[in-house]
């Protein structure tokens, strides 16, 4: 009799775990790899700025100071869903707001930018991709939070979204407005 | 015209069109040594973008861009390890298609054995308790009717 049941209890068991891998799945997005930088030194970097042919703008010129950094480019649609919330939250943030042009063409991100709002106070071109690789952006839009120090404090994947930035972003940013916040691990 | 074959093919061989050119991306090998190590390692490298692609296989911008670095840094004479660690530091040992065991892979190394000792388990249980229900029908001559079920 019991052994009967056996199959059925096996059944069972494996319909509890499909089910619980599709709450998993919901819950967890697949494609977002951990960053190990976090924690870490930010990479140096050093790169034209968009449309000043002339000059360029790098980690150097924001030593000691706290700064986002977001990577986006005008083919990436997740960051046409991003960028309302970058313009609206990019002055109340208070911290240099780096823009990261990741694999783009000048002249579309020219446009793109006059279309969508231009919420960063410098935006820096990486036409060929390396420096972004010693990022370890893998996808646009990601959106880095570097610390006085140059360490990468918070790092997110995909879409700034208004909740995330009032239960993370802004409370991250408040630590490292602490004095001594920690100290670096 | 190759254009114009392209845009006649159906979307499944178009993808498969897309694949082989990525993987035939002009980069200048010095000799086909060279060429076969690239490949092998980036067969090992996992594209971030697509995920269940490698490196070699993908077409994906940041795939390019990731193949163009592991090459210039096997031409900066960088060992394998050097160049899978420098990756692993910047994406984490998800690049990896043969993650190393650690703490947060051991049930991907070790699950399946699991499951294997769990399935022998599940036998020896039912061989037993069978042999046991047999032993105690002590005229033998007729199966329990119950085990015919199975």
């Amino acid at each position: 009799m019991n052994a009967r049941l056996l199959p059925l209890a096996a059944f069972l068991l494996l319909v509890a775990l499909l089910g619980f891998g599709l709450r998993w799945n919901m819950k967890h997005d697949q494609r977002e790899v951990p960053s190990p930088l976090i924690g870490k030194a930010a990479p140096e970097f050093r790169l034209p700025v968009l449309n000043e042919a002339n000059r360029e703008f790098g980690s150097a010129d924001l030593k000691g100071k706290p700064y986002l950094l977001n990577v986006f480019g005008s083919w990436c649609p997740s960051c046409v869903d991003e960028h309302p919330v970058l313009v609206r939250y990019a002055k109340e943030l208070g911290l240099p707001l780096v823009g990261y042009n990741w694999k783009d063409d000048a002249a579309d991100a020219t446009a793109w930018l006059a279309r969508f709002g231009n919420p960063y106070d410098v935006i820096v071109a990486d036409t060929v991709g390396r420096t972004a690789i010693d990022f370890g952006v893998y996808g646009a839009p990601e959106t880095f939070l570097v610390d006085g120090d140059g360490y990468i404090r918070l790092k997110r994947i995909g879409a700034l979204t208004p909740d995330y930035v009032e239960k993370e972003l802004k409370p991250a940013i408040a630590a490292l407005r602490k004095p001594a916040a920690g100290g670096q691990p | 015209m190759s254009r114009l074959r392209r845009a006649a093919l159906p979307a499944l061989l178009l993808s498969l069109f897309c694949t082989i050119a990525a993987a035939v991306q002009p980069l200048d090998f010095k000799d086909a040594a060279e060429e076969k190590r690239f490949q092998s390692l980036t067969r090992e490298l996992r594209c971030l973008v697509c995920q269940n692609q490698n490196l070699a296989d993908s077409d994906a911008g940041l795939a390019g861009d990731l193949r163009r670095e592991v090459f210039d840094q096997m031409r900066a004479g960088k060992s394998d390890a050097q160049i899978k660690d420098y990756l692993v530091a910047r994406y984490s040992q998800f690049v990896l298609y043969d993650p190393p065991l650690s703490g947060s892979t051991w049930l991907l190394w070790f699950g399946p054995l699991l499951a294997l000792l769990a399935g022998a388990g599940v036998l020896v249980v039912v061989v037993r308790r069978r042999t046991a229900a047999l032993a105690h029908k002590t005229p033998a001559a007729t199966a329990p009717r119950e085990e015919e079920d199975w």
